[in-house]
């Protein structure tokens, strides 16, 4: 495998100006496959959630799914597309293994949705626009492993072996415009899109958006011009760029890639690129050649699917608030700053505290609990924050008995220690570790007058006014008391009984 | 219209996964030209206007519900396999990853 | 026993059904006629390419056991439960191989029933065997089975029609008083027409297409082989109706077919000559029987009208655009991959699209080859608006032609196939030429509207059947049935009895030549 020369990504963003071009796959998370009754699901034994229609068998027909037309119609709406009034299948033809028909259905000039765009919003706030250029419904094709040769690349296997299980999972294709104009931020904004895509069907509920598990998977296009001229490069298509991190990396290394292509002098070919974790480079896959004249018709074996408007307005009613305008709702109703709320967006705990604060806590105190103490030990433990075990009623309680005084801070690290070690409420784990703060001023008086008879000059000095004295009072206290007075109040008492203003 | 020739039907039996001695070829070279000629009337028989026909009896949104239904054994997925090998087809080594 | 059995094979369904639910003779008498009859002859006609013998009398016998149970066991059977019936070999089945007349399937069997077979299986019709046709049923003649040819019980050097030959023979030769067809261009009703039998294309969608092996998606239809128009109403009812796993399956009931059949007049009915699917090119002896028919009908009360379909002229060049170019598509899945055979390139690198070329090259036969090539052609990039494209606005065309024949005629007439039988081989070498054998036929597939042949008598010439065409707008196959029916029972009438009465008699060493009229 030879190394491609590339140019460092500041002399390539000097030189030329990026366009891109992104494809989203994402699998629908329906019952059943887009056109057979097979269940959908992820990770069974090989070849047994099939049945003919999967395999292909002679005399098969399909039968859409009217789930993941639904699903379909609720990605475009979220993307902002016009919903079509009617579309076609289509057959897109071409031999591989892991297609069992050797033909694909998919849709070719009557995609369901198109005309959308994604406003995306990266790190420091700047606002791009992505237009979308089309969501077309499809299926997934099955899965090959390649044996012998090395570790399980093609290249060299001696033979491959296919599991169809994942055959005719339903997939929606979304086909951005070419997005122009990114600069130095297009790698940026490849992946901020990728993630915008995954969250927002997620956020629909019409797949499980687990990109390791290639929920979601993304093809980057990538292209460079120089400055100033506005016809487009030759392309390479980048093929199953599969984490949001390898989108950015690999929209980089192709732009320096192609830069230092161009400036040999040589041409861009056009061909299929794959990535590469490990060595985070591309490595040429085909040339675009005429074995890609699909020879696309109409299915003959479905009808047009029309999509009424009295349907397409049901189904926007049934959409959620979407994420983004969510999290600009969520800012002002909490009044976090800009940096306070990218934080707790970063440490995935969004939900959690939205929840903690419908749950009965104040936004502050939600922040206070997730961000100061349960990010933590999550990320100790190896979870996500929100499977640490925490319930936001949990938290509650617990900020509960600090206002009431019940116990203090130092103690409520110690009861949540206790939740997770399923000792049980914090209630009861107060009751059971003897955690309460004293509460009674009778006992508390008496440590105060043991203390001050013990330090008479000190009691002298807080009389005469120097009131930054009183740290060896309380103190002697809470000696005595064995931390389990509430100091704010020991305080109090001290400066009561010397008759000092606090 | 172009006319079809000896080096269109090479090329289409590529795309259609048929391998092809050259006899083969000139011979259907020349019986894919008489035939190619016969229906070329097609092309100029109907105006701009007219709507194309994909299916001789229109319907439209016929679905299924989102239920699951019956599947296959792995063994009887594979009953009617080439090759198998752990529950999966087995196939020679492919040339090209897509 | 002998002429029991001869008597047996002889009856129409309808009469077998009358017969088992007399009593007067049990299931397994029926098919062990049949199975006996296929015995005797079929070494001769080459019909059936696999008899299902065990599973055939096992399904008799159950019919006999619910009838001899008596009560609701034998209620609930149906009409034609016991009648034993033959099915063309591309129509998938459990417990049986189906070849699809394809080298490239030879020892296949499907996991899966076809919905036809399901409601076969509902209605225990005992499945006698799978027929022969053209390798997944592309031609005009059965020379294209990768099993050898089927042979016509009129004479045997001449072939029975195709793609579906087999299915055809079958019930000429006896061997069957029913058969499943599939019609794409005319795979029935020719057959049907250089036969002497009957033959129906429903409506597009009145049929399930599920586990019928696709050749062209958007004109294939799965329909009744019979002797008698009323056997053929009878068998569509049983294998009719929506099924969910089609998606082109229409909702309509077409259960007014059996009655339609018994209806018994035409009178007042108007019947549409189509100016442009008789004359010029049609053999003589077949334009005399079509014009002897037409005299019959109006003689019965009919009107005759002639009306006109101009774009019938583009009818045969846009068949042999969109059929080729589904066909394309439909036989990708045979790879070598998932089912069926497997051929290893003989030298060079052992790579899965070798093995993919290698086995479509050993596994298709010429004919299929040259419908994949043209197909590919017609669909790939550059010429998909002028070939594919044209030809479905053709469609578009002959379907208004037809609508506006429709409005001036109940059912349209034809002859059925331009020429009696040929010999076999006379045309194999001319594609062309054995293409043009479908010329009558391949409208109906193109509009999507229902056509029935039935027998119409024999040639002056040779003595060989001739095939009468009906045609229904679309959803009205009854009124093929009401015209069929009555066509049927002046002709008899006429000749004094079935007209297969007048066919060779098989198995034995004489073989007469059919006499003419």
């Amino acid at each position: 495998m030879s190394v491609d020369a590339t140019l460092s990504f500041e002399e390539a963003m000097e030189k030329y100006d990026p366009v891109l071009g992104i494809e989203v796959h994402v699998e629908l998370n329906t019952k059943t496959k887009m056109f057979s009754s097979a269940p959908n699901v992820f990770g069974d034994e090989p070849n047994t959630n099939v049945n003919e229609v999967d395999l292909g068998m002679p005399g098969v027909l399909p039968v859409v799914n009217k789930t993941a037309v639904e699903s379909s119609i609720k990605i475009g709406l979220a993307l902002n597309c016009k919903i079509a009034e009617s579309c076609r299948f289509a057959r897109k033809n071409y031999f591989y293994p892991d297609t069992p028909k050797n033909f694909q259905t998919s849709q070719y000039d009557e995609p369901i949705a198109y005309d959308g765009y994604l406003d995306i919003e990266l790190e420091d706030g700047t606002v791009f626009r992505v237009e979308i250029e089309r969501a077309h419904m499809e299926e997934d094709a099955g899965k090959l492993t390649h044996m012998g040769g090395a570790a399980g690349r093609i290249q060299g296997a001696d033979y491959s072996l296919v599991d169809y299980n994942r055959s005719g999972v339903p997939l929606v294709e979304i086909v951005t415009k070419p997005i122009e104009g990114a600069g130095s931020r297009a790698p940026e904004l490849a992946k901020a899109y990728v993630a915008a895509v995954r969250e927002i069907v997620k956020n629909l509920g019409v797949s499980d958006a687990k990109m390791e598990r290639g929920n979601v998977r993304c093809d980057a296009n990538v292209s460079l011009r120089p400055h100033g001229r506005e016809r487009f490069g030759i392309r390479s298509e980048t093929k199953n760029v599969n984490s949001l991190r390898a989108v950015e990396h690999a929209v980089r290394y192709e732009i320096q890639r192609h830069a230092a292509v161009l400036d040999s002098g040589e041409p861009v070919i056009q061909e299929t690129r794959h990535w590469h974790e490990d060595t985070r480079s591309t490595t040429s896959g085909r040339p675009k050649s005429d074995a890609d004249d699909y020879r696309y018709f109409p299915e003959p074996d479905l009808v047009p699917v029309v999509a009424s408007r009295e349907w397409v307005e049901e189904l926007r009613a049934t959409l959620p608030e979407p994420p983004a305008e969510r999290r600009k709702r969520l800012k002002e109703a909490w009044g976090y700053s800009d940096l306070e709320f990218r934080d707790v967006v970063n440490a995935g705990v969004m939900d959690s505290i939205e929840e903690t604060i419908s749950a009965g806590a104040s936004a502050d105190v939600a922040r206070k609990w997730w961000m100061g103490e349960i990010v933590g030990r999550a990320k100790v433990a190896d979870v996500d924050p929100s499977e640490l075990g925490v319930t936001p009623q949990v938290i509650v309680e617990l900020n509960k008995l600090v206002e009431d005084g019940k116990i203090n801070n130092k103690m409520a690290t110690q009861v949540l220690d206790g939740v997770l070690a399923g000792e049980g409420t914090p209630e009861e784990i107060v009751e059971k570790r003897g955690l309460a703060v004293v509460s009674d001023d009778g006992p508390l008086l008496e440590a105060i007058d043991a203390a001050l008879a013990a330090q008479p000059d000190v009691a002298e000095k807080i009389r005469g006014g120097k009131v930054q004295a009183i740290g060896a009072i309380v103190g002697g206290v809470m000696k005595a008391t064995r931390g389990q007075a509430d100091a704010g109040r020991v305080r109090e008492l001290i400066l009561q009984k010397l008759g000092v203003e606090g | 219209m172009a006319a079809i020739n000896r080096d269109d039907v090479a090329h289409l039996a590529r795309l259609a996964h048929i391998e092809m001695s050259a006899d083969e070829l000139d011979r259907m070279a020349v019986e894919l030209a008489v035939i190619v000629d016969s229906v070329k009337s097609v092309s100029e028989a109907a105006g701009e206007d007219v709507p194309a026909t994909s299916h001789p009896i229109p319907l439209t949104n016929v679905f299924r519900e989102d239920v699951v239904g019956h599947t296959f054994t792995a063994e009887q997925a594979l009953s009617g396999a080439p090759d198998a090998y752990e529950n999966r087809f087995k196939v020679p080594a492919i040339l090209d990853e897509d | 026993m002998t002429e029991l059995k001869n008597e047996l094979i002889h009856h129409s369904a309808a009469d077998l059904a009358a017969k088992l639910a007399a009593r007067e003779v049990t299931a397994v008498e029926v098919t062990q006629a049949h199975l006996d009859r296929i015995a005797d002859v079929d070494g001769q006609v080459n019909a059936f390419l696999h008899v299902n013998t065990e599973e055939a009398l096992a399904v008799a016998a159950e019919v006999d056991a619910a009838r001899a149970a008596g009560g609701s066991a034998a209620e609930e059977l149906h009409a034609l439960a016991g009648v034993p019936i033959a099915v063309k070999d591309l129509i998938v089945t459990i417990g049986q191989p189906t070849t699809a007349g394809s080298k490239i399937l030879e020892g296949w069997h499907s996991p899966y029933d076809a919905t036809v077979v399901k409601k076969l299986r509902a209605a225990r019709m005992p499945i006698l065997g799978k027929t022969n046709l053209d390798e997944f049923a592309m031609g005009s003649s059965t020379e294209h089975s990768a099993y050898g040819p089927t042979r016509n019980p009129w004479d045997l050097d001449r072939i029975p029609g195709g793609s579906g030959g087999g299915s055809a023979a079958a019930v000429a030769a006896f061997e069957a008083p029913l058969a499943l067809g599939t019609d794409t261009g005319g795979s029935i009703r020719q057959p049907g027409a250089v036969t002497g039998t009957v033959g129906v294309k429903p409506t597009y969608g009145a049929v399930s297409r599920y586990g019928a092996i696709a050749m062209a998606s958007s004109l294939d239809q799965i329909g009744p082989v019979s002797r008698t128009v009323l056997d053929s109403a009878l068998l569509q009812e049983v294998i009719g109706g929506h099924d969910p796993f089609d998606s082109t399956s229409l909702t309509d009931p077409f259960n007014d077919l059996v009655a339609a059949a018994r209806v018994g007049n035409v009178a007042g009915m108007k019947i549409g000559i189509v100016k442009e699917l008789h004359g010029e090119g049609y053999q003589a002896g077949v334009e005399n029987r079509f014009n002897e028919s037409l005299q019959l009908l109006k003689d019965a009360g009919a009107e005759i009208v002639e009306v006109s379909c101009p774009n019938l002229k583009y009818a045969l060049g846009a068949y042999y655009l969109i059929m080729p170019s589904e066909v394309s598509s439909n036989l990708a899945k045979f790879d070598g991959v998932r089912f069926g055979m497997r051929v290893l390139p003989k030298d060079g690198p052992m790579t899965i699209e070798r093995v993919m070329g290698a086995t479509r090259a050993a596994g298709f036969g010429d004919e299929v080859k040259r419908r994949i090539i043209l197909g590919t052609y017609a669909l790939s990039a550059g010429y998909y608006d002028a070939y594919y494209g044209s030809a479905q606005k053709v469609r578009t065309l002959i379907q208004r032609d037809f609508d506006a024949a429709f409005a001036k005629a109940d059912v349209l007439i034809s002859p059925t196939a331009p020429t009696t039988a040929f010999k076999l081989g006379e045309k194999l070498d001319d594609p062309l030429a054995m293409y043009l054998n479908d010329v009558a036929t391949i409208p109906a597939n193109l509009a999507g509207i229902p056509g029935l042949s039935l027998p119409g008598g024999l040639a002056d010439e040779d003595g060989l059947p001739v095939g009468i065409q009906l045609l229904a707008p679309a959803r009205q196959d009854a009124r093929l049935y009401r015209v069929g029916a009555v066509l049927e029972s002046i002709l008899e009438e006429k000749w004094g009895g079935p007209m297969l009465a007048q066919a060779p008699v098989l198995g034995s060493a004489t073989t007469t030549a059919g006499g003419s009229n």
